[in-house]
């Protein structure tokens, strides 16, 4: 199976607290300032990278490759070393669209993938269901709409049937449905998908027990991930309608938390959630 | 925190392996750990499976390439992410016990006791210092007498780091006459008659990583044992030295680091009279005064690890290293815990114990003296 792996490189969230707006007019600042915040994957779409390799081996021997997973990302250089990340994990190829984040939204990405799409020829995209800095959700329902392909979201369990077609388990609102979805398709997942049981997968045995979450790189794969084919594409060959859809208008921190209360007595507190924070 | 003048792209996505893999399997039972006194056996394997065992040994060993600047960039962010030092020395005692059997074992020696433990499955320990004497390794006593195809080896060995759980232990003995020209190296294993651990040694800090006393009586060991040639184990420990030294004084700047981040977090968290202690001049400069510290140690290390990476024989620098790491730990953690005033003297809170952990390093691997006195021999003074 070749497996497509939308990729995206988001500012940590562990390190929120050193997002800086510079204030601007009414308030609101233009930009969010970066400088000085550490980078990483999207965390969803790690576990997507770890889905596709389990649909692409034989667990028990992971290093013969049955299959191809190439990572896709969109952005400058800085995001190579995200990529590359992802080839140490295991991901056999690697492609880059050249933008920058001020020329992108989401609708710009998914018409970007489309066209990578089209190049690669994968029978499955996979990506993670959203992305930790903007939460929009969007890039994996767009690109199934632009390539006319069915899509499964949320999904915390994937099975490879074997005939064209993966059984998926997705997270709804009123609890858990089994999709069945004939290939070629978009899949986007939750973090639940990198569990132990989130894959099944002829190639691997029933009985083989992968090691809940993502699977890490050893020294020899960080090496080699080096020589791994990277493709950097530039947006504009794409041939894709690059008009900008969604414009930041400004930027506000969120209000500081505020101090809280201790409350004596159970009464207390029933009466300040009623009246004060009119929660009950 | 890396300086790219030391470190590659290569060591960036490796810190990241380790780091989510401490906050993974290490830190959430960190304190756990190492309150029970209890080194954690099936993190080995899942040391192994994630890589992290084998880095800094060579793949046709079992491990997985990389050098000193490796392993101390994954012990660096074990430390910091994982806020365990017990658990990571007490992973780490094959840092020790593995290189002189890599160095001069024969390939058979190198299948039975070091891709097991790359592996996760054993323990390795190294056992050079005796009751009677540590930094003095020319005049250990314990003897190991060749008699047919085994040697018979009796003596005591005392602060064995993983001593106790240990399933192969290269043992410094002596085989010939007086002095450092009568030292052999050579494996015993776990379950070999006559050797016993006598007893898991109370400590200071370090508590999630056990140290023994090791006790051989009448042991006999198969010859095949011997690593290398007979009485020429002297060289051998004292290239494991440079080694080991360098591997402290990465440590201390790991436990530096996140002494000075607790201590950052604590001042800024914590009011007084109306504002942070971070509000302080006085703490703030505390703060300064340990972070230059700390650049200063870390960038000495750096640079002495990448000489001896690059083949230069740095005794001389590699005590100097130590010694510089050493002091900067001593008052880094001192200042941490005196920023966190009265909780700093509690148990819950990690600078407590880095505080006692951090007093092991001007004396471990060779005390403050011994290297300074290593630095005077090679100085010439």
């Amino acid at each position: 199976m070749k497996i497509l792996v939308p990729f995206k490189r988001v500012a940590d969230p562990e390190n929120a607290n050193k997002v800086k707006v510079p204030v601007g007019a009414n308030g609101l600042g233009p930009k969010i300032e970066t400088t000085g915040m550490e980078f990483k994957p999207n965390p969803f779409d790690e576990y997507a990278v770890e889905a596709a390799l389990r649909l692409t081996e034989n667990g028990t021997a992971p290093k013969a490759r049955l299959g191809e997973v190439t990572v896709v990302t969109v952005g400058g250089p800085e995001a190579d070393q995200t990529l590359r990340g992802a080839l140490a994990t295991g991901a056999d190829k690697a492609v880059r669209v050249e933008a920058t984040d001020e020329q992108l939204d989401g609708a710009i990405i998914a018409r970007a993938l489309a066209k990578v799409v089209a190049q690669v020829g994968p029978d499955l995209v996979l990506l993670g269901k959203q992305t930790v800095d903007t939460d929009s959700a969007q890039t994996g329902p767009m690109l199934a709409e632009l390539l006319g392909w069915p899509q499964v979201t949320f999904a915390v369990q994937i099975t490879n049937e074997g005939n064209g077609s993966l059984l998926v388990t997705r997270n709804g609102d009123g609890g858990v449905q089994k999709v069945r979805v004939k290939l070629p398709a978009v899949v986007t997942v939750e973090d639940r998908v990198s569990y132990s049981g989130g894959v099944t997968s002829p190639p691997t045995p029933a009985t083989h027990k992968y090691a809940d979450g993502v699977r890490f790189a050893p020294l020899p794969a960080i090496m080699q991930a080096k020589k791994k084919p990277l493709e950097v594409k530039k947006l504009a060959d794409l041939g894709v309608d690059t008009a900008l859809s969604v414009k930041y208008l400004g930027f506000e921190p969120p209000p500081a938390r505020k101090a809280g209360v201790k409350v004596k007595t159970v009464a207390e507190l029933v009466d300040k959630l009623k009246n004060e924070a009119k929660a009950i | 925190m890396p300086n790219p003048l030391y470190e590659s792209e290569i060591h960036a996505r490796l810190r990241e392996q380790a780091r989510r893999f401490a906050k993974k399997e290490i830190a959430p039972n960190a304190h756990a750990w190492e309150e029970a006194g209890i080194f954690p056996r099936d993190l080995l394997p899942k040391l192994a499976a994630a890589g992290i065992m084998g880095v800094g040994y060579p793949e046709a060993v079992g491990g997985g390439g990389g050098d000193l600047s490796h392993v101390l960039a994954v012990a660096e962010e074990l430390v910091v992410h994982g806020e365990s030092v017990g658990t990571v020395v007490g992973s780490g005692s094959h840092g020790i016990a593995l290189p002189p059997i890599i160095r001069g074992g024969t390939p058979a020696q190198i299948d039975r006791f070091v891709r097991p433990v790359m592996a996760g499955q054993k323990i390795s320990a190294l056992a050079i210092t005796e009751p009677s004497g540590g930094s003095d390794v020319a005049s250990l006593q314990t003897r190991a007498v060749r008699d047919g195809d085994h040697y018979v080896i009796d003596g005591d060995k005392t602060f064995i780091t993983s001593g106790t759980r240990a399933d192969v232990v290269t043992v410094a003995v002596r085989t010939g006459g007086e002095g450092h020209g009568g030292i052999s190296m050579i494996v015993v294993e776990k379950g070999t008659p006559g050797f016993t651990v006598g007893k898991k040694l109370e400590k200071m800090g370090w508590w999630a990583s056990d140290t023994a006393e090791l006790r051989f009586e009448n042991c006999r060991v198969p010859a095949a044992n011997l690593i290398g040639e007979e009485n020429a184990g002297f060289l051998a420990i004292m290239m494991n030295f440079a080694t080991e030294r360098l591997m402290l004084a990465g440590n201390c700047v790991a436990i530096a680091e996140l002494a000075h981040r607790k201590a950052i977090e604590y001042a800024k968290e914590r009011a007084a009279f109306g504002k942070s202690l971070s509000g302080f001049q006085v703490v703030r400069h505390k703060l300064a005064d340990m972070a230059s510290k700390l650049a200063a140690a870390r960038a000495l290390t750096n640079e002495v690890v990448q000489r001896h990476t690059q083949g230069e024989q740095v005794a001389s620098l590699a005590a100097m290293a130590k010694n510089v790491a050493t002091d900067m730990v001593t008052e880094v953690c001192d200042q941490a815990v005196q920023i966190h005033g009265g909780y700093g003297y509690m148990r819950e809170y990690v600078v407590e114990r880095l505080y006692r952990d951090a007093r092991l390093y001007p004396i471990g691997g060779g005390t403050r003296e011994i290297m300074n006195e290593i630095i005077s021999k090679f100085e010439g003074y």
